[in-house]
């Protein structure tokens, strides 16, 4: 069968995009801002419904939409975006051509199946509503299993098509020695995919079994054990992609190169090897499990991972400081921070994604991985505020950032709404902000999560929350609603843009057949800043930086110390 | 004398004895076997070890 080596490269970047793999690319963007479109209604709704002032939705109507929301954002959105970044950082960055395209082909159709069935039985059947988690036995309808089945095979095949190509630049030698440190991310990303997946098929498969009647029952306690191995390393991917993305935008933007390439992929090892351990601090408080297993995974192997989005929190600040001062943004502490490139939605949305998950999203997973601190949280609204400060202000964030690199690049198409797209990062991040703080906050003040009614009311055994907590309550709706607004700019930016937006003609414009061996190297600023291996030369001190990492350590301890006092006034000791 | 502008072929690179870690890092099965086996074994079959060995109530 003859292979496929057409090329074409972008005028802007430089970068060479295989034509099957860009295709590639391309439908699954779209299929990611589809389930994000979907996705984000239905946080809309879950929103009014929240904030207990409106209180919109029935309960059967807000379980659904809440099972339907965390499957389309935690699962389809965002890993069909990652599928679509393995591809780019595989094929596109290594400038060579993606393995079997017409698998790859199978498996996004996998994926774009498993979807629809999976929607079809939460939003359509109306039978599903068991949340993201469909903890056994609480059941549903065997297509809600078999669609995440599906999907889950359909994204298998998308990593080890990554894998495949990473071999093919290899072997064709389109790059010699270390991957780029983007790339690096992405296969840390696919490494725990493939954990993640298998997991989630270990415990899914014969919970569809038990959906059709083929095996007698599920064990709860097995079951929420494997399931974790699936649900919480599934946003440990996105962490991974994350973290290579904000790597991508400095080196597009500013073109930072890391201050240690060694450092940076020493903390991408740590998180290969100990962030899927994370998943036992859902099972802290789980009986059957022994507090060796419970301790060794989180309190100390979950740290070791802590510790490697530290060096990346500190290394992406330091590098772009670095590439500013270069550029003779010396004065002071701040002037590189002050002058940076923030009229462009690339490197805000970057630069807010890093802030939030920082401050918002590590520290608070910190607090809920420590097995004493978590008890005073578990199952309360700081656990959603917990992951929306990860997966929406970090992880979705920095897939909004990039998308404005990709529009031009990729899809050829000019950025629609300028001045739009300048403030949607500013409104989202603003909006996700309050609306993760104030859910914590509320979660501290022990307002359980998940539940459609957390006022009780009605019920023997009613609880009266303090009034902060309402007011938490009514805080993080408003934010919620920012944040949307911000989802809604961006959808219109990006839709429109791609669908309706004013084509970028390049003259002489042509896919070329590209020879098999060495590709010649990318010489564009963008795209060699991308695909360049090996640290900034003369590092320049990051003092700024430096002082960047002082007010996070503080505010971290100052944080951790005030939850154990908590904790102390929860049981106090006599 | 040599150009120094005048881009080096990979042939020509003079080899140097790579670091265990940089082969470690370089080889992405390595890397999938490594991040697929640890988390199974200290998380999967440990977790499940523990659960299995809860008697069952009579």
């Amino acid at each position: 069968m003859a292979v496929n080596r057409m090329f074409r490269t972008c005028p802007a970047s430089g970068l060479k995009f295989h034509q099957p793999a860009e295709a590639l690319i391309r439908w699954n963007a779209v299929a990611a801002v589809v389930s994000l479109l979907v996705g984000g209604i239905l946080a809309l709704l879950i929103v009014l419904t929240r904030w207990q002032a409106v209180h919109l939705l029935s309960p059967d109507v807000f379980y659904m939409v809440l099972t339907a929301h965390g499957l389309d954002m935690l699962v389809f959105w965002i890993i069909f975006f990652e599928i679509a970044v393995l591809y780019f950082a595989g094929s596109t960055l290594l400038g060579c051509r993606i393995a079997a395209p017409r698998v790859a082909w199978a498996g996004f159709w996998l994926m774009v199946i498993g979807a629809l069935m999976n929607n079809y039985a939460v939003l359509v059947r109306e039978d599903s509503s068991v949340m993201f988690t469909s903890y056994a036995p609480m059941g549903a309808h065997w297509s809600f299993y078999l669609g995440l089945i599906l999907f889950a095979v359909g994204a298998l095949i998308g990593c080890f098509i990554f894998f495949a190509t990473l071999s093919i630049g290899k072997a064709e030698r389109t790059y010699v020695g270390s991957v780029p440190v983007v790339t690096f991310g992405a296969v840390t990303a696919a490494v725990i995919a493939v954990f993640t997946i298998a997991s989630g098929a270990i415990i899914l498969i014969p919970t569809f079994l038990w959906s059709i009647g083929l095996v007698p029952s599920i064990d709860s306690l097995m079951y929420r054990q494997i399931w974790w191995a699936f649900g919480h390393s599934s946003q440990q991917i996105n962490v991974s992609a994350h973290v290579a993305v904000w790597y991508a935008v400095a080196a597009i933007v500013v073109g930072a190169k890391p201050m240690s390439e060694k450092v940076s992929r020493t903390a991408f090892l740590l998180y290969i090897l100990f962030i899927c351990l994370a998943s036992a601090h859902h099972l802290l408080v789980d009986p059957g499990l022994t507090s060796s297993w419970k301790i060794l995974n989180t309190s100390y192997f979950l740290y070791l991972a802590v510790l490697a989005s530290m060096v990346h929190g500190l290394t992406v600040p330091g590098a772009i400081e670095c590439a500013q001062r270069a550029k003779g943004f010396n004065k002071g502490l701040f002037e590189w921070l002050r002058k940076a490139p923030w009229g462009n939605p690339a490197f805000s949305g970057m630069f807010l994604s890093l802030i939030g998950f920082g401050f918002l999203g590590g520290i608070s997973g910190v607090i809920l991985g420590t097995e004493q601190l978590n008890i005073i949280m578990h199952n309360t609204l700081y656990v959603p505020g917990h992951f929306h400060a990860t997966v929406v202000l970090g992880t979705t964030l920095a897939f909004m950032a990039i998308t404005y690199f990709l529009i031009p690049v990729l899809f050829r198409r000019e950025l629609a709404f300028p001045t739009m797209a300048k403030w949607q990062p500013y409104v989202f991040a603003l909006g996700m902000a309050v609306f993760t703080l104030f859910m914590m906050g509320a979660g501290t003040l022990g307002v359980p999560r998940r539940h459609w009614d957390v006022s009780f009311s009605g019920n023997p055994l009613g609880f009266e929350f303090p009034g902060t907590a309402w007011l938490m309550i009514a805080l993080f709706g408003i934010g919620g609603l920012l944040a949307v607004v911000g989802g809604i700019m961006y959808l219109l930016v990006t839709v429109y843009s791609v669908f309706l937006g004013k084509r970028i003609q390049t003259p002489g414009f042509a896919h070329v057949t590209a020879r098999s061996g060495a590709a010649a190297p990318v010489t564009a600023p963008v795209g060699a800043a991308l695909t360049g291996t090996g640290s900034v030369a003369h590092p320049q001190a990051a003092s700024g930086t430096f002082v960047l990492a002082m007010v996070f350590f503080v505010s971290f301890v100052l944080y951790y110390f005030i939850n154990w006092k908590y904790l102390s006034t929860v049981w106090p000791l006599k | 004398m040599a150009d120094k502008n005048q881009p080096i072929a990979y042939e020509e690179i003079p080899e140097e004895p790579v670091p265990f870690m940089q082969q470690l890092m370089d080889n992405p099965w390595a890397l999938l076997f490594l991040g697929v086996v640890i988390p199974t074994v200290l998380y999967l079959i440990w977790g499940v070890m523990e659960i299995v060995s809860i008697p069952v109530a009579p």
